[in-house]
């Protein structure tokens, strides 16, 4: 009995079927673009969307959590690109330069791309398709696992995104901001971003992902990160969709030698939110902060998968993930630290934990060591649980109430992962951020 | 009119009885304290009055300067004028100690109708309340109790108190792990703050630290009452003879 059983399609996977089919001739780019193409959606074709008994989207059923695939997105109109204007906002206080995307396509005038810094280029994907760009044909599609669906989907339907180079020894100071903003209607947008930071170049990435609530659009966003020798990079992701919203973004990066790497999640929205982040140490000596928190109430369902991949020596990462989970939101972590027999000397410690707010939260947390070389380090850890009594307890006896109490502690709990962010400013954001958010489960 | 007064108080913890009819009257500026062996219901005690969950009476009463203890919350005990010294301060790891200050002063002096205190008025406040209990900046700048010593953990319960000024202080063996010149630091705190409107319950074991906070009147608590009051001279008996009488005559 080896009969390959095959599934019946679900509507969204018949709907992205035709929605490939019908828009193959009309998305951008030409001959190995169009072949990339094929090729990917052919992944699509032959698996369908990740279900429960693919190991990697166990806890994340897409084929189950996504009903149906919503239309293509069309460039936004006037009305739409005019709600886009306030987007970006809970950053806004940082200096940044904004490059922003409505439904998935570049809007150069809501967009800051005037007087842009030495070493600095900019560019949407889409004309970078159009123009055949020589830089698409070495980097597009070299870091973002092709057999993850998500990512083949996201490459057969790709139709914009930010392409940037930072170049050799440039520090730019201004953080860049890659808004990304759904207008309102329920559709589907697929971008993709490719960001390459040449040797000894510093630069801020924040990606921010938003849209209104009552509308259940659909978001596959990727980006694809080559972080240079010496290069220092921080990537901030900042994910607050409308709460029906379906978010799956991917981070793919390969990192050089003597770097510095930080990345960051803070997801607070969506009703559905994979997040992935696929990281390759490919130079020694470098050290990198992968860290996330997570803040989910109500139905939603959150999930980070993570995969750290030690391919060169005396690397070091420290990966944190915290979650805070209040009704019956669902939050999943999947970390896999993998260290390659070359990767001796590899210092790299995982930790995930989860508080939960309501007995009928869930966590799910998966953390994987798979160590090929002898002389590492590596360690993880992981924890679930409710706010401790006794703590709460000391603050009231200090005469702080108990909502105000807990959401000291909570904010101690996320803290641990927020410090990790080297910018001030931000840091001081995302805490606002929690606090707004507790303010509100308070008074709910 | 008398500042506590706990009337036939019952408490069960997990289904035995740990107090068991202990009647108490602190006056506004009387020191008090209780003395008692181990598992004598000492501790028990302070967290019923504090407000811990599972600490709930089962009969008795307690009035707080005339009102209903069992009616308030912890955090209204507390704005209410009404302070635990814990006998093992907690560690809260990413709270840090002035967030920690501020966030209860003023969350007392909101719940009292009086103003928030403006930050300069604050932090001179804290700094020389730190100064005299010898607690250094540094220590102000860290998570509330983190990597502190177990003198440090108990200034820092002194220096809450003086921040609070609460009406009634209860310290549950607050000098059991220090040393004696962190005896008499922690001492010279509480008596700073003696006054006429501020009465305190030291809960110990030993009567060294009463050398230092001289009671009105000292309490033998052994098996969930109050079976002996007297001066401070009962402190001195005591620690001369032991509780062994009073055990007995408990089991008697």
């Amino acid at each position: 009995m080896n009969a390959e059983v095959t599934a019946i399609k679900t509507a969204a996977e018949t709907a992205l079927a035709q929605a490939f089919s019908q828009a193959r001739s009309r998305l951008p780019g030409k001959g190995a673009i169009v072949a990339q193409r094929d090729a990917a959606f052919d992944v699509f074709a032959k698996s369908g969307l990740p279900h429960r008994r693919v190991e990697e989207w166990k806890y994340t059923d897409l084929r189950a959590l996504m009903r149906d695939a919503k239309p293509l997105a069309s460039p936004p109109d006037a009305a739409a690109k005019a709600r886009a204007k306030t987007a970006g906002a809970l950053v806004g206080e940082l200096e940044a330069r904004r490059l922003v995307f409505v439904d998935g396509s570049f809007v150069a005038e809501l967009s800051d791309t005037a007087k842009l810094e030495s070493g600095l280029t900019v560019g949407s994907l889409a004309d970078a398709l159009a123009e055949s760009d020589p830089a698409l044909a070495t980097h597009l599609g070299k870091l973002a696992p092709g057999s993850d669906v998500a990512v083949a989907l996201n490459t057969a339907l790709m139709g914009d995104g930010a392409v940037i180079r930072i170049a050799a020894g440039s520090t730019i100071e201004r953080p860049l901001h890659l808004v990304f903003v759904t207008s309102e209607k329920p559709t589907a947008s697929f971008v993709r971003s490719l960001v390459v930071v040449e040797p000894g170049a510093r630069v801020m990435l924040i990606e921010s992902h938003e849209g209104p609530s009552g509308s259940d659009y659909q978001v596959n966003a990727a980006l694809e990160l080559f972080v240079g020798d010496r290069a220092h990079v921080d990537h901030v992701k900042i994910i607050t969709e409308g709460a029906d919203a379906l978010h799956v973004s991917t981070l793919a990066a390969a990192i050089g030698a003597k770097a510095r790497f930080n990345a960051f999640t803070f997801t607070a929205g969506g009703a559905v939110v994979r997040n992935q982040l696929f990281l390759r140490f490919d130079g020694e000596d470098t050290v990198a902060g992968i860290r996330g928190a997570t803040l989910i109430k109500g139905n939603q369902h959150a999930d980070t998968t993570l995969v750290v991949n030690h391919a060169a020596r005396g690397c070091q990462s420290r990966e944190m993930f915290k979650a805070v989970l209040d009704d019956e939101a669902h939050s999943v972590f999947q970390g896999r630290i993998i260290v390659r027999q070359a990767a001796q000397k590899t210092d790299a410690k995982m930790m995930t934990k989860a508080l939960l707010l309501s007995e009928r939260a869930e966590a799910d947390s998966k953390p994987e060591l798979e160590i090929f070389a002898d002389d590492v380090q590596c360690g993880h850890g992981s924890t679930a649980g409710a706010l401790d009594d006794e703590l709460k307890f000391y603050l009231m006896a200090r005469g702080i109430p108990a909502a105000e109490a807990e959401a000291l502690l909570i904010q101690a709990f996320l803290g641990e992962a927020i410090e990790g962010i080297e910018h001030a400013g931000l840091r001081e954001i995302l805490m606002e951020s929690v606090a707004a958010w507790l303010k509100a489960r308070g008074s709910a | 009119m008398a500042l506590l007064e706990i009337k036939n108080l019952h408490v069960e913890i997990d289904g035995k009885e740990i107090l068991k009819g202990l009647d108490l009257t602190v006056n506004a500026g009387e020191v008090h304290a209780i003395m008692g062996p181990n598992g004598s219901g000492k501790s028990t005690l302070a967290y019923v009055l504090a407000g811990k969950d599972g600490y709930e009476p089962t009969s008795g009463e307690v009035c707080f300067d005339g009102k209903n203890l069992f009616e308030m919350k912890p955090d209204e005990r507390a704005a209410a004028g009404l302070f635990l010294a814990f006998q093992y301060p907690l560690e809260i790891p990413g709270v840090a100690t002035m967030t920690f200050l501020r966030t209860a002063l003023n969350a007392q002096r909101k719940k009292r109708g009086e103003a928030e205190l403006s930050t300069p008025q604050f932090l001179k406040t804290v700094r020389d309340t730190a100064a005299k209990l010898s607690i250094d900046q540094e220590m102000l700048r860290r998570a509330v109790n983190v990597g502190f010593s177990g003198g440090e953990k108990k200034r820092n319960e002194v220096l809450q108190m003086a921040l609070l000024e609460p009406r009634l202080a209860i310290l549950d063996e607050t000098d059991s792990g220090l040393d004696i010149d962190a005896l008499k630091i922690a001492a010279d705190g509480v008596n700073r703050l003696h006054g006429p409107n501020r009465s305190f319950i030291v809960i110990t074991h030993y009567q060294r630290l009463l050398n230092y906070i001289v009671p009105d009147v000292v309490h033998v608590l052994s098996a969930g009452r109050i079976v002996k009051t007297g001066g401070k001279e009962l402190a001195h008996e005591l620690e001369a003879r032991g509780y062994v009488e009073y055990q007995e005559e408990v089991l008697a």
